[in-house]
């Protein structure tokens, strides 16, 4: 806790009062603004069918029932594969692949930024081009590849690309080349730790704030992952696309479609909450500042 | 691939190693010499990589080389050379009326997105770090919750449940509900606000952490070298550390501001009216998902590659007169 008041102290630097306020109104008014939808989505998800389709429309609830998340839950229950199914593949599917990507990109953005092996600028900067590369026209290639290995209808089909998203590799990348000063790098290996060891143990670490960014982009996108020309068979689909196909039911599912968005958003706030709140502790805790 | 050093302290490196070893070796020989040195290097990169060439660039090169052919994905590729970007550039008016209004999209949203996300990030650090956590949380909210921007569809309904419509009948600005995303002289803007709302996403995330990676040890020592407020301090200290991170920010807004689409199609529809808010992406879906014109939407991928590659550069030279 003592070092908690230091650090608060030496951020006063050069602070001044007035800015402070100016700050904290302008966070105030736009945090309003951004916190609406989620204030919006909760309302809706609380609002009796009459109160969804009143006149003038109401942004809050006047009498607020559960009944939307029973409904959800009941159309749940008639699908034919159980819904269980469903959420085992999302929740299967978000953190393999978050964690495969975690580690894939990683140590190769750590191999390209501190190994220093001839071709790892080219590497980097080619991966880098590639993010710009509209994936419409290559997903047709992509299936091909998929069918010949025989990756089709498996897991294998999501979880291979969410391991090599350029995404994760230029973002670790951009955080390694300067977070992690050269003379840490060289002093580990002066004292004989391998490669592997100084980037587990040594690198790592120090750019865990680019951990959290990664995780929380990665298991987002994998998350809300829907329907997919990959995936044919019922058993594998996603909780996405189940409850987009409880949706599509029309306007008496408008309760329950409230309730999912709500279910939909809950995880990733959730995976964000806990990891940024690791984060908060490992920086407190750790000297790595100093 | 280059094996020439691009960073200036990979070079710095490459240099104190000449001076050591280098003496009467020839390039190749160091080159060699240095590849069998650091060859764990490549077996750390191995995995990504072999993934990456099967699953990324390979469906590049391969989509780069149809943009050379008609090919509709039944019948063998037929080589025309540069008919499709021809066709495209000379012959396509609703290509034209999508080139600019992507670049109106990109000129809007890229440059204030990319600063509000800035400026709200470097706000947000200022907060004790509980505090900070739980502010990042409610400005990533619209990002996080996928859908949510469904609600602006809510706000601008086009009946009288439409909050819009229902506020300006009350006061009676209008007698008939406005039918706001079928209206072309409306899509455009409607659907730039929505993209400023949704603009701080995954630049802005880059941003919050890459300020917490910032060495505070710099604020000190800046402060000992006369930096007198935050401006000064955000412009000679926060922002030559943060350089790395205002790249990637800068690639990811520019790959979001330039493919903008999947808004408009969720809020107008596609085609929007009269292809009022007709971008490049919905061009490339149109030729690549539904008439699956492979060679056509191939020819539009690689122009719109070039149009966000060299976007990337102008934002890299401006970026690279920061703390100057």
């Amino acid at each position: 806790m003592a070092k908690l008041r230091i650090k608060k102290h030496n951020h006063a630097l050069n602070r001044s009062l007035g800015g402070d306020i100016a700050i904290n109104a302008i966070l105030i008014i736009f945090g309003a603004f951004m916190f609406i939808p989620m204030f919006y989505a909760i309302m809706q998800s609380l609002k009796p069918l009459d109160e969804l389709w009143v006149f003038p429309p109401r942004f809050y609830v006047v009498n607020p029932t559960m009944k939307n998340y029973g409904d959800l839950f009941r159309l749940m229950s008639t699908s034919w594969v159980p819904f269980s199914r469903y959420i085992f593949n999302t929740i299967l599917i978000s953190t393999v692949g978050t964690f495969g990507n975690l580690v894939l990109s990683s140590l190769s953005a750590y191999a390209l930024k501190k190994v220093k092996f001839p071709g790892a600028n080219g590497m980097f900067r080619i991966i880098t081009l590639s993010l710009m590369f509209n994936a419409t026209v290559t997903s047709i290639t992509n299936f091909l590849t998929m069918s010949i290995l025989g990756w089709v209808d498996t897991y294998l089909a999501i979880l291979i690309p969410a391991f090599c998203t350029t995404l994760g590799l230029y973002l670790m990348g951009q955080f390694i080349e300067t977070a992690i000063p050269d003379s840490t790098i060289e002093s580990a290996r002066l004292d004989g730790a391998g490669e592997l060891k100084t980037y587990w143990y040594i690198a790592m670490p120090m750019i865990k704030p680019a951990w959290l960014t990664l995780i929380i982009f990665s298991f987002q996108g994998l998350w809300n992952y829907g329907a997919s020309i990959y995936i044919q068979s019922e058993q594998l689909k996603t909780f996405s696309y189940a409850i987009g196909q409880i949706l599509a039911g029309g306007i008496v599912r408008a309760g329950a479609g409230a309730a999912s968005t709500v279910i939909m958003m809950v995880v990733p706030i959730a995976v964000f909450v806990v990891s940024q709140s690791n984060i908060i502790e490992t920086m407190a805790s750790s000297g790595m500042k100093e | 691939m280059s094996d020439k050093p691009i960073s200036p302290g990979d070079g710095e490196a490459t240099v104190k190693k000449q001076a050591v070893n280098r003496g009467d070796m020839t390039k190749w020989q160091w080159t060699l010499r240095e590849m069998r040195v650091n060859k764990v290097g490549y077996f750390m990169v191995a995995p990504f990589f072999i993934l990456f060439l099967i699953f990324t660039v390979l469906p590049i090169v391969l989509s780069l080389f149809f943009s050379f052919t008609i090919f509709n994905m039944l019948e063998w590729p037929k080589f025309v050379f540069l008919d499709n970007y021809i066709r495209l550039l000379l012959d396509d008016d609703t290509f034209l009326k999508a080139i600019t209004n992507t670049f109106v999209f990109a000129a809007v949203t890229g440059p204030i997105s990319y600063v509000l996300s800035f400026m709200m990030a470097w706000f947000i650090n200022e907060l004790s770090p509980k505090m900070r956590a739980f502010v990042t949380l409610i400005f990533y909210a619209p990002s996080i919750s996928g859908q949510v921007y469904m609600i602006w569809q809510v706000i601008f309904s086009s009946d009288q449940y439409g909050y819009a419509n229902s506020l300006l009948i009350r006061f009676n600005f209008i007698s008939s509900p406005i039918l706001w995303f079928q209206n072309k002289d409306y899509t455009m803007g409607l659907c730039i606000v929505v993209a400023l709302w949704l603009s701080l996403g995954t630049s802005f995330l880059a941003f919050i952490a890459g300020l917490q990676t910032v060495d505070r040890s710099y604020y000190e020592a800046g402060a000992v070298d006369g930096i007198r407020n935050r401006w000064q301090e955000l412009w000679y200290v926060t922002l030559p550390l943060m350089k790395n991170q205002l790249m990637f920010g800068a690639v990811m807004t520019i790959t979001g501001s330039f493919g903008f689409g999947a808004i408009v199609t969720a809020l107008c529809g596609f085609p929007s009216v009269e292809y009022s808010a007709h971008t490049i992406m919905h061009h490339l879906d149109d030729y690549g998902s539904i008439r699956f014109e492979m060679g056509y939407a191939s020819a539009i991928a690689t122009l719109l590659f070039f149009l966000m590659v060299g976007a990337n550069l102008l934002v890299n030279r401006l970026l690279s007169k920061v703390g100057t």
